[in-house]
């Protein structure tokens, strides 16, 4: 009787990889439902200051986004005398050009969106920390002259 | 032949395919960076039209000031950003009826009845030279002070907090405490040592 007689011939056996993918797939379905692709590559530098009293903005379709920092690369268009550059959409406008280009982003911003969601569009300020309020203060100024008066600063979270 | 099984399906190459898009979604994906103080800018004033000058009583302004070295000073004192909480609180609430403090008026508001409405407003003059991250933390601060004093009207009125209350009840309490910062036009001070 060899009951217990050793197995030499047995293998390790195999992982069973079938419900890998399935941990895999719920994490894509987790990433694609919290992303949101971000439409314009960032030309200039941006750390939000930190706030408490921040709020979510309700839809992200209804926000436009005017970035306000120091330029990464060197050759980007600058305000004077040269440290800050803004952008919008894609690109760092020039400063003689500001205050026709913020115009033009704002009419095409509204232009995109639905007659009734235009009243709701807001801007959103994405201000570096570490700039200036002139620079700040001109924005604003071209953007209540174009009527657009929704704005947003935005601001990442910090304890309380 | 008739106990011959069905192949299995190769599906080690599927994990590869969706490690591929997870791999992209991770790259892509910003979460959730919409957010910031909500704020609206005063309409656009006419042409024709000088900026008219509201006459509003002392002691219903508070004015808030800050430098190009980012020192806070309210209605002339100069204090820290840590105190710009309890000082607007206690100018927007008054409690203890103070004729330095702002005056109050009685409202009729729906789901409230009469509530003594605080005159005040906060007038905030930055300079040009003022760091955005100051002007956002001077932001906060006032935005604390209003919403302290929300929950507190919010917990008073209808037992609970005003962020959990129905929009109906919502708008009643920011009727009743309004938050209203009026902004100056920005000094530019810094620029003379530069």
């Amino acid at each position: 009787m060899s009951r217990f007689k050793s197995n030499e011939k047995k293998e390790t056996p195999e992982l069973n990889m079938g419900s890998m993918s399935d941990i895999i797939f719920m994490f894509l379905f987790f990433f694609m439902v919290i992303t949101t692709m971000r439409e314009a590559s960032l030309k200039v530098h941006f750390t939000p200051p930190k706030a408490t009293e921040i709020q979510k903005l309700e839809k992200k379709s209804l926000v436009a986004n005017i970035y306000i920092g120091a330029p990464i690369n060197k050759n980007e268009n600058t305000l004077p005398p040269g440290e800050v550059s803004v952008q919008l959409n894609d690109q760092t406008i020039k400063a003689e050009e500001l205050v026709k280009e913020v115009q033009n982003f704002i009419g095409t911003e509204k232009e995109s969106r639905d007659a009734d969601d235009r009243d709701k569009l807001t801007f959103s300020l994405k201000v570096d920390k570490g700039v200036q309020m002139r620079y700040v203060n001109t924005i604003k100024q071209e953007l209540r002259k174009n009527n657009a008066l929704k704005i947003n600063y935005a601001a990442s979270p910090r304890e309380k | 032949m008739s106990k011959r099984k069905t192949p299995g399906l190769n599906t080690g190459a599927m994990s590869d395919i969706s490690f591929l898009l997870l791999t992209f979604f991770l790259l892509t994906s910003s979460i959730n960076t919409e957010q910031g103080i909500p704020r609206k800018l005063p309409p656009p004033k006419a042409d024709d039209q000088e900026e008219t000058q509201i006459d509003v009583k002392q002691r219903n302004v508070l004015n808030v000031e800050v430098n190009y070295l980012d020192q806070i000073s309210c209605n002339g004192e100069v204090i820290l950003i840590s105190e710009l909480k309890e000082k607007a609180k206690e100018f927007f609430a008054n409690p203890t009826n103070s004729d330095e403090l702002p005056e109050k008026v009685n409202k009729p508001i729906d789901g409230i009845g009469d509530y003594a409405v605080s005159k005040g407003v906060v007038s905030l003059r930055n300079d040009q030279g003022t760091s955005y991250d100051m002007y956002v933390q001077v932001q906060n601060e006032l935005q604390r002070a209003v919403n302290e004093l929300r929950d507190e009207t919010s917990l008073q009125y209808f037992g609970k907090k005003f962020s959990v209350l129905d929009s109906a009840a919502q708008k009643a309490v920011s009727t009743a405490i309004p938050m209203s910062i009026s902004e100056a036009p920005p000094m530019d001070y810094g620029r003379a040592g530069e």
